[in-house]
């Protein structure tokens, strides 16, 4: 059993949901890369395996992994960096801890909002 | 002070006494790679884009040029380092039995490792075999 107060005892906070983000963001982007190993290898299969392959990425639920993996790939990035300024002791501070983590969640969904506007713009949808 | 202790130097006496006795190496390698991966997954994000509408002859040409095929070897590579070492630090904080915390942590280390050997041989098979190889 847990000595100190555990997750039911604490009241929700940004910098809580900011660290599990991170965390789950880091599992999905696992899962994605085993995406990207599955793309080169059904290309390096031939054609009738990578059409296959980009018929499922096409699909609706493709399209949705894909959508998640790009939410995924900049909220983890931004979030890396927050955790390089924290190694370094810099951030700390409730009111800063705060505000950074409600940064690294406006970036990914402004930058997952404005990559998906662009390929669809250039056809890539 | 105990006798035998008398003439060793301090860092003699501390030496090998941290709490997991090593693993900086693990700690610098993860922020390492997370560092390469800001350009690496930026580039996978316009590489994606490029690569979707262009079928696979399409494919197959961006891959063949080697500023394409080196980013995505090293994307694919560094991202199987960064991961394991990610997963490795999920299973040790939740995983406390040692028979099941061993028994993933050689999992993790194995799907990591044959994922990234996987996805390079493919791309460098593309790259300098090209199609129908």
């Amino acid at each position: 059993m847990p000595t100190s107060p555990h997750l039911q005892i604490w009241r929700w906070h940004i910098t809580m949901a900011a660290s599990i983000f991170t965390r789950a963001t880091g599992v999905a982007l696992y899962v994605g890369l085993f995406v990207v190993v599955a793309w080169a290898a059904s290309l390096a299969a031939g054609p009738d395996s990578y059409d296959l392959f980009m018929g499922l990425m096409a699909s609706w639920l493709g399209k949705l992994v894909l959508f998640g993996l790009t939410v995924s790939i900049f909220y983890h990035l931004a979030a890396g960096l927050r955790h390089l300024a924290f190694d370094s002791g810099v951030g700390f501070e409730p009111k800063t801890a705060n505000m950074t983590a409600v940064a690294c969640m406006a970036f990914a969904v402004v930058a997952t909002a404005v990559v998906w506007v662009l390929a669809f713009a250039v056809g890539a949808i | 002070m105990d006798a035998s202790n008398n003439y060793r130097t301090p860092l003699s006496r501390v030496r090998g006494l941290g709490s997991a006795k090593e693993g900086a190496h693990r700690f610098i390698s993860e922020r390492a790679t997370g560092i390469a991966l800001v350009p690496l997954s930026l580039w996978a994000v316009y590489a994606v884009i490029q690569v979707a509408p262009v079928g696979y002859e399409g494919a197959i040409t961006l891959l063949q040029s080697p500023l394409n095929a080196v980013m995505a070897s090293l994307l694919i590579f560094v991202s199987c380092v960064h991961m394991e070492a990610g997963m490795r630090v999920i299973i040790e904080d939740y995983i406390h039995k040692p028979a099941s915390k061993i028994g993933l942590l050689l999992l993790n280390a194995g799907v990591c490792w044959l994922g990234g050997a996987l996805g390079v041989f493919s791309i460098l098979k593309v790259a300098l075999l090209g199609v129908g190889a």
